[in-house]
């Protein structure tokens, strides 16, 4: 003890930090932010630091080649001793981190916390977010898999729709002309050089300001944020209430940092690395390639906007969304900072959530694409086949034959990308079944052209069989008067 | 911050000291700019594209689509795979083909043919297409980008090089609609 004492206080007297650091963990903060509410920001750095030796470990065995990334990856899992373990704790590490950085994001709108004098703060918070997100989408292109390859492609259509500049920022982003080599050894050095070198930054200034202008203080309803009084406010608040940091709030966050590091390793032990699917051949093109879960709800809405829609949503969207973000402590940087008295504040987090969520959520079993082989693994319910005639049978082989199963799905099996045909002779008479399989529309493709008269005759007349007991088919109102017996008969009422 | 008199020299040499870095740094922005500019001074130059056989016309039977795989022109050593590009070939009457990028025009996911509907599908965001290459439903806002091609001694040749994508597929020709579209 008493020779670190000594090696200590030698180190001192040349570095000269030992009272300068002392005085830092120990400045005072207002009491009641010393509370479990506050521990999310030092968990995200926690976690990036978990990253950043995992990330080393990995890049011990890791091979940044388009031809032999995913052979290294193989290798990490199934022939080095715990490769597997390594790889697993990064990624759900890198779950994790996203997911933290986005509560601490709630937690800070919702306390007020990037009002005067904290704008800066935020803004280099808004920064840090950016630089994860960088992170987690880079990350998922060095998991040189196909889900990464044609994530790629995306990322290049998506580029290529700027203007004018378009396909100079996709040769820039690739490399070169096509996905390959130069594409993942530049996605390398941007994931392992520069952009954790922009995160190591942008962390240091973003605590630097923690440190300087102290913590955000606890929300009181009618406590109002004013640019003349507050410093002082604060001054007093942490000289009146306030207790030092280190140790009489910091142990909250070494413990919610530790229980952190325990649930990743507890989902990697679990559930084990994240991939790799399959080699990244796109001669193999039999792959519905998807990407990962923090980008899922972008996958949900690239696939909802309608065509005309896209493009500028997805070149001005992302501008109008970080514009907001980094205007926000400036048009509400006064006021009130409780989540109590600031409504539009709580339903906007609301609305986002629960966008963010639902289109997660439709991402799971993606209602807009075909499903393509369902024509050939998911069979017609038998109830729908019993007591039919041969050519209705035939029609429900013209269905299954010419795809159709893999848009239109039968008692809940099948695509979805196209209506439920359970009830379709309800709704529709036999001339418009036979209108919509020829001519399509409604974002149906015509199979006038691939099909024979034979089989369209089959097809309607399987679709005409499908309506639940006790409803009646659908009819032409205007066709059964035109065939009304007495239709034209003067009238024989005086 | 006010210099002393007997000091103005020394200020006005960190002054030029400073002058001189920035020279130095315009001076070694250039090669940097042009070292990280290349793939695009390359795709201006067009060195990207080329004609590349798909083999011999024997592998397309008329009236059907087959995929086609090609070794992209431009390919390193250590592309293994991702140098190897897919691409549908049709036959459309033993005389004239038409050969589609395997990306979807939406997105550029990979397309799938299937011949029984004469229908290409997505599997990502559901863009589909006719047999032509014409949309059919879906988010793409355009039928399948198209490469040139020619035939020339029983062989299919195409002008490849470069992933085709919704904003840089000016060197791909446009499809229209085989089939009159009803609103």
């Amino acid at each position: 003890m008493r020779l670190i004492k000594t090696i200590g206080g030698w180190l001192d007297d040349r570095l000269q930090v030992g009272a300068t650091l002392r005085e830092t963990a120990e400045h005072p903060v207002p009491r009641e932010t010393a509370s479990w509410f506050y521990v999310f920001g030092s968990a995200a750095l926690v976690v990036f630091m978990l990253q950043i030796v995992t990330g080393i470990l990995l890049a011990l065995i890791y091979v940044p080649s388009a031809g032999e990334a995913w052979n290294s990856l193989q290798t990490l899992n199934h022939s080095v001793a715990l490769g597997w373990f390594i790889r697993a704790l990064h990624g759900w590490g890198s779950e994790f981190m996203v997911a933290i950085v986005l509560i601490h994001m709630v937690q800070v709108i919702l306390f007020g916390a990037y009002k005067y004098p904290r704008e800066l703060t935020w803004m280099v918070g808004v920064l840090l977010l950016l630089v994860t997100l960088g992170m987690a989408f880079t990350g998922q292109v060095l998991r040189f898999d196909q889900d990464a390859y044609w994530g790629l492609g995306i990322g290049a259509s998506i580029a290529s729709r700027v203007p004018v500049l378009g396909p100079q920022i996709v040769n820039l982003m690739l490399g070169g002309p096509i996905i390959a080599g130069a594409t993942l050894s530049r996605f390398f050095a941007l994931h392992v050089f520069a952009i954790p070198g922009l995160l190591i930054a942008f962390v240091a200034v973003h605590l630097l300001m923690v440190v300087k202008l102290g913590i955000n203080e606890w929300p009181m309803p009618g406590r109002v944020v004013r640019k003349a009084t507050y410093l002082k406010e604060y001054h007093e608040l942490t000289k009146k209430d306030g207790i030092p940091f280190v140790p009489l709030a910091v142990w909250k966050d070494l413990f919610f940092g530790g229980f952190i590091l325990l649930a990743i390793a507890a989902c990697a032990f679990y559930f084990g690395p994240f991939g790799p699917s399959g080699r990244p051949d796109p001669t193999i093109i039999q792959t519905a390639p998807r990407p990962d879960f923090f980008f899922l709800w972008l996958y949900a809405v690239l696939s909802l906007l309608p065509p005309s829609m896209e493009t500028p949503a997805l070149l001005v969207g992302p501008v109008v969304a970080l514009l907001a973000l980094f205007l926000l402590p400036f048009i509400f940087g006064e006021g009130e900072k409780s989540w109590r008295r600031r409504p539009i504040a709580v339903l906007s987090i609301l609305l986002v959530a629960v966008s963010l969520g639902t289109f997660t959520h439709l991402s799971g079993y993606t209602p807009w694409s075909p499903v393509m082989d369902a024509w050939s693994s998911t069979p017609i319910p038998p109830q729908y086949l019993r007591n039919r005639s041969a050519l209705e049978r035939q029609g429900a082989l013209v269905f299954q034959v010419k795809q159709c199963h893999n848009c239109h799905a039968l008692d809940n099996q099948g695509g979805k990308r196209g209506p439920a045909l359970d009830n379709v002779a309800v709704l529709l008479t036999r001339d418009q079944l036979i209108r919509q399989v020829i001519q399509g529309g409604g974002n149906m493709p015509a199979y006038g052209k691939n099909l024979s008269p034979a089989e369209t005759t089959a097809l309607v007349a399987f679709l005409e069989t499908l309506r639940p007991a006790g409803q009646p088919a659908a009819q032409d109102a205007s066709r059964a008067v035109a065939l009304a017996p007495d239709r034209g008969a003067p009238s024989t009422q005086p | 911050m006010t210099v002393p008199d007997g000091l103005k020299r020394r200020d006005f040499l960190m002054k030029l000291g400073l002058l001189f870095n920035g020279i130095v740094a315009a001076i070694l922005t250039v090669p940097i700019v042009r070292y990280i500019m290349s793939p695009v001074a390359h795709a201006r130059a067009g060195r990207y594209d080329s004609w590349l056989s798909l083999g011999k016309l024997e592998q397309f039977p008329a009236g059907q689509t087959r995929l086609a795989v090609y070794r992209n022109p431009v390919a390193s050593p250590w592309d293994g795979d991702t140098a190897d590009i897919p691409c549908w070939v049709r036959n459309v009457n033993g005389q004239q083909f038409q050969v589609f990028a395997i990306n979807c025009a939406h997105l550029g996911c990979p397309v799938r043919w299937f011949p029984q509907s004469s229908l290409f599908m997505c599997p990502c965001h559901g863009g589909v297409y006719y047999q032509d290459g014409s949309r059919a439903s879906g988010p793409p806002e355009r039928g399948l980008f198209q490469y040139h091609h020619r035939l020339e001694s029983g062989e299919l040749f195409i002008k490849a090089g470069e992933v085709p994508t919704p904003g840089s597929a000016s060197n791909l020709t446009s499809i229209t609609s085989e089939l009159p579209r009803c609103v």
